[in-house]
C-alpha cells in the first residue's frame, strides 16, 4: 500500500502548480498511468478526499487516465497489448520483447478558476 | 470566475526522484556504491547480505541500512553481530523505502569509511520498484521456492534491475522451477540482464557474485 505517498505527492504537485497560475480553486486533476505502474484508483480517491480537505485542491475530482501495457515483438515487429500477466508475442510465441508503453505515471494538467481581475 | 486548464506534465514522484538524486551524488562524493537490495519476504536478502559481508570483510566496509516496517531490530543486529556499521529504519508500517528515509540513514553511517552500501528494502515486490532511493544499482533477490512465474506476475520490479541473484539454487531438486521460462520471463523484462545464482547455505555461485561486486566497487 504506497497510495497515501503518492496522493501526497499529487497534492504537491497540483497545488504548487496552482498557486504558480493564480488559481483561487482547483476543479479538476488529470493523470496519466500506465497499467505497469501499480496504483489502486479508489484508494487514491480515498485518501485525497481527507487530504486536500482545506487546501487549494478541495473538493476537486482527479480522472485517471490509464494507458495500455503494450509491447513490441523484436522477431515479427507485432506491438500487443497485455492485460495482467506478461505474455510472449501472441503471433509468433517470441519472448523477444520491448515495453513501449504503460509506465506512465505523471499529472498531466489541472483545472482552475481564478479572478478575471488577476488574470 | 474563469476557468482555465493548466499543463502540468510531472511526474507523480518527482520529488522522490529529486532527493534521490542527492543521495546518490552524497554517495559518489565519498567513493561508495550503493546498491537498492529488494526481495519479496523470504528470499533470503539478509542471508545474502551476511554472505556477502563474510567473503568481503578483510578488505572492504560495508554499510548496511535495514528497512523494516516494525520496530524489530532482529537484521540489523545480525549485521552488526558481522562487525558492520547497520542503521535500522522503521518505516511505521509504509510497505517501501523512499529517497528521503535512506537520507536520514545515510546522516547516520560513517561514509568516510565505507565503500559499499547496501540498503535492504522492505520485503515487497511491487511497491518498492517505484521509489529511486538514490543507489547506484538496484539488485532483486529472487528465489527458486518462490516459483518460475514472478517476472510474468510482478513485472515492474524486474524493469529497473542491474543485477538478479536466483537464491536457494540447492532447493532446486525439491522445488518444481523452471530455469528457462524463469529467466524468458526476465529477459522480455529486462534484456541481458546481470544474473547469479547463488545459495547462501552451501555458498555456491558467491564467487562470481564477489567477484563482479569488487570489479563494480573498484569503477567507482
Amino acid at each position: 500500500m504506497h497510495e497515501l505517498s503518492v496522493t501526497e505527492s499529487i497534492l504537491e504537485i497540483a497545488t504548487s502548480h496552482a498557486i504558480k497560475a493564480g488559481a483561487t480553486k482547483v476543479t479538476h486533476i488529470n493523470l496519466v498511468i500506465g497499467r505497469l505502474s501499480s496504483i489502486v484508483d479508489d484508494s487514491v480517491q480515498f485518501y485525497w478526499e481527507t487530504m486536500s480537505e482545506g487546501t487549494l485542491c478541495a473538493g476537486s475530482i482527479l480522472t485517471f487516465h490509464r494507458l495500455p501495457a503494450i509491447l513490441h515483438c523484436t522477431i515479427c515487429q507485432n506491438d500487443y497489448q497485455i492485460e495482467q500477466e506478461l505474455i510472449p508475442c501472441p503471433k509468433c510465441g517470441s519472448y523477444q520483447t520491448t515495453i513501449i508503453g504503460g509506465e506512465e505515471f505523471y499529472v498531466d494538467s489541472i483545472e482552475i478558476e481564478k479572478d478575471p481581475e488577476n488574470n | 470566475m474563469v476557468s482555465t486548464k493548466v499543463t502540468v506534465v510531472e511526474k507523480i514522484l518527482s520529488t522522490n526522484d529529486r532527493l534521490a538524486g542527492i543521495n546518490r551524488q552524497n554517495l559518489s562524493d565519498h567513493g561508495v556504491l550503493g546498491i537498492n537490495l529488494m526481495a519479496s519476504p523470504g528470499a533470503g536478502k539478509t542471508s545474502f547480505i551476511l554472505e556477502t559481508i563474510k567473503r568481503m570483510k578483510v578488505n572492504y566496509k560495508i554499510g548496511v541500512i535495514e528497512g523494516d516496517t516494525a520496530p524489530v531490530t532482529i537484521d540489523a543486529d545480525k549485521i552488526t553481530a558481522a562487525g558492520m556499521p547497520a542503521v535500522q529504519i522503521n518505516t511505521g508500517g509504509d510497505c517501501h523505502l523512499d529517497a528521503s528515509m535512506v537520507a536520514d540513514g545515510l546522516n547516520q553511517l560513517p561514509l568516510d569509511l565505507i565503500d559499499l552500501l547496501i540498503v535492504e528494502n522492505v520485503g515487497n515486490l511491487i511497491c518498492p520498484a517505484a521509489w529511486d532511493l538514490g543507489t547506484h544499482l538496484s539488485l532483486l533477490v529472487a528465489s527458486i521456492p518462490e516459483g518460475d512465474d514472478k517476472p510474468y506476475k510482478y513485472p515492474n520490479i524486474y524493469r529497473g534491475l542491474n543485477v538478479l541473484i536466483i537464491n536457494k539454487v540447492d532447493l532446486k531438486p525439491y522445488v518444481q522451477f523452471d530455469m528457462e521460462y524463469f529467466r524468458k520471463g526476465v529477459e522480455m523484462l529486462n534484456p541481458g540482464l546481470v544474473t547469479f545464482a547463488v545459495s547462501c547455505r552451501t555458498g555456491e555461485g558467491f564467487d562470481n557474485w564477489i567477484e563482479w561486486l569488487k570489479h563494480r566497487i573498484s569503477l567507482k
